[in-house]
């Protein structure tokens, strides 16, 4: 065996080979050159001769002061609060429902809920932007019926966030629904039948088994999501065509505008590299909480 | 007493079930009906009453999207790049998987830092270097730069390490008693046993590229070099908004991924499973 050592790590080698290349080139220089762009005032898209400047810690004092990035970090935190936590409940409780089924019947449900997840992010812009029409969408009704007057949706910064929040639910939730329910079919039968002899009733059975058997997976969830939403783009950007994208800014689509719009590659860098800080604590300190709960359990 | 109860019980479970049907179908209904107003004629659509089939049934907005857009290279660009960042995801995160369970050679711990670094790195933070990289690289508007910064998906590597780590020793030990090499035990092996995985994996991977927005929406500024996640939203009418043509090309664009979920649920489902660290 000792002799095949040496023989190992060049077969290693070569194996490993494709993947250090690529991602020392799309992941780690990029990661690095990040870095050193937020500390520089550098155009993006106007290449000129001159070198970049240095700009020290300019791209960074001046993010305080700056409205738009305000909006920016405000509106992904209210998105965050609109999404996570919500989406994670409501997926429970469509997978609390499925769980009960059985057969083609189970098959049939968790396909319709699952289907939205599958589907382009254009696609569900295009079927939300055409449902939730001022002039000709079908849910128009349901708010005439209710008595609600008609608004331009994503043209109202009051109701942009909520209703981009509504459509975000509606599209990823499939993924937390599979995720709670191979949660739920993990949770041995014989648990339930014991509790039945008790005659505990529904909610009962929810509140003192159910749930804290099933808090790893929530736990889970909810960290899943938080990360996905904190670096929310695409809707805000499709829902905004023709819309207030200065009042609808998130983090990534400041980034994108600074960058790719008014040609600021160095103050989008630091905008980028303030979010990628935020993911990273975020990520950590989720870690460690699920390692703690883990532990509990 | 007790029967009283089940009884109760049954009855609230009845209940749950119809809740749970019923809004399944509300769930789903806003996905039919983006179909359905796809195939009724521009006036039918933006009629003031709800007609939940069309009256007079028509193929003419797809045949417009068809003939009249460039939804033909739209899709030819989005099936390269999604094979191509499929092929390329799924063989390197297999080469790399498999050489961290199986192989001891210096430098593996660092790589596997390196993986567990890049599943917490946001890609969305490093769009402005991809995008002076791929632009450094000249390679803005084609296939290869639509597909490059679309490889770090480290999730099917630690995926890939998870079911290698589960094939029994026993069969390695055999394979290298017959003196067979590195890349036979490999192909002969570990790939074959795990056959299902790659495939799961291969699924939600090409999934996952053909609904890419943000990277391939920076990539392209030429209408024809675009994927039609992004041109079916980038490309409207000069003159006034036609909903059902819209609509259309929608459906256009959704119909491969969905119908590959519809063919390969189950794959589907087990892949995404997997990828969240659940063993479905």
């Amino acid at each position: 065996m000792i002799r095949n050592a040496r023989k190992d790590t060049l077969i290693a080698y070569v194996l490993i080979a494709p993947f250090v290349a690529i991602y020392g080139l799309i992941f780690v220089y990029p990661t690095i050159d990040m870095f050193i762009l937020s500390f520089q005032d550098a155009p993006l898209i106007t290449f000129g001769p001159q070198t970049p400047e240095w700009t020290g810690l300019d791209n960074y004092t001046r993010l305080p002061d700056d409205r738009r990035f305000g909006t920016a970090f405000w509106n992904t935190a209210y998105f965050v609060l609109l999404t996570v936590v919500p989406g994670t409940l409501v997926a429970l409780a469509i997978a609390m429902g499925i769980t009960r089924l059985s057969g083609r019947l189970q098959a049939l449900v968790l396909a319709l809920f699952f289907l939205p997840y599958i589907l382009p992010v254009s696609v569900v812009y295009r079927i939300w932007d055409w449902t939730l029409n001022f002039q000709f969408g079908i849910a128009m009704h349901l708010f005439d019926v209710l008595g609600i007057d008609r608004v331009p949706i994503f043209k109202t910064s009051t109701w942009f966030m909520p209703a981009v929040a509504f459509v975000t639910i509606w599209w990823t939730c499939g993924f937390s629904i599979l995720l709670f329910l191979a949660g739920l079919r993990a949770i041995p039968t014989e648990i339930y039948e014991a509790a039945e002899l008790d005659n505990a009733g529904r909610w009962t059975v929810f509140r003192k088994l159910t749930w804290p058997l099933l808090w790893p997976i929530t736990a889970l969830v909810l960290t899943i999501q938080l990360i996905l939403q904190l670096k929310i783009f695409d809707q805000v950007y499709l829902f905004s065509i023709g819309g207030r994208p200065n009042d609808n800014l998130v983090m990534v689509y400041y980034i994108y505008q600074r960058a790719f719009q008014n040609d600021d590659g160095g103050r989008a860098a630091a905008i980028a590299v303030v979010l990628f800080l935020i993911v990273i604590v975020v990520s950590v300190l989720n870690f460690q909480l699920l390692r703690l709960a883990e532990r509990k359990t | 007493m007790t029967s009283a109860n089940a009884r109760r019980f049954n009855i609230g479970g009845a209940i749950i079930t119809i809740i749970t049907v019923i809004a399944a179908v509300l769930w789903a209904f806003p996905i039919y009906w983006g179909i359905v107003s796809s195939f009724k004629l521009e006036d039918e659509v933006v009629r003031p009453y709800i007609e939940l089939w069309p009256e007079t049934p028509t193929l003419r907005h797809y045949w417009f999207a068809l003939t009249q857009t460039q939804i033909g290279s739209w899709y030819l660009n989005s099936v390269a790049t999604a094979l191509g960042v499929t092929v390329l995801t799924v063989s390197t995160s297999l080469l790399v998987g498999y050489a961290i369970s199986q192989l001891r050679f210096p430098g593996r711990r660092p790589l596997w830092w390196l993986i567990l670094a890049s599943f917490m790195v946001p890609t969305q933070v490093l769009i402005i270097n991809h995008f002076v990289l791929i632009a450094n690289m000249g390679l803005l508007n084609t296939w290869a730069g639509i597909i490059l910064p679309q490889l770090i998906h480290p999730v099917v590597i630690i995926v890939y390490k998870q079911f290698f780590d589960q094939v029994p020793r026993e069969f390695r030990e055999a394979a290298v008693m017959d003196n067979a090499s590195e890349f036979r035990i490999l192909t002969k092996v570990y790939i074959p046993m795990n056959w299902g995985v790659t495939t799961a994996l291969s699924i939600v991977t090409f999934i996952w590229a053909w609904n890419a927005f943000l990277w391939p929406f920076l990539a392209v500024t030429r209408t024809e070099m675009m994927t039609i996640t992004v041109g079916i939203t980038q490309v409207s009418d000069a003159f006034g908004v036609y909903y059902a043509r819209q609509l259309a090309s929608a459906v256009l664009a959704g119909f491969p991924v969905a119908l590959a979920y519809l063919l390969f649920q189950r794959r589907v489902t087990q892949a995404i499973t997997l990828s969240a660290g659940i063993k479905g």
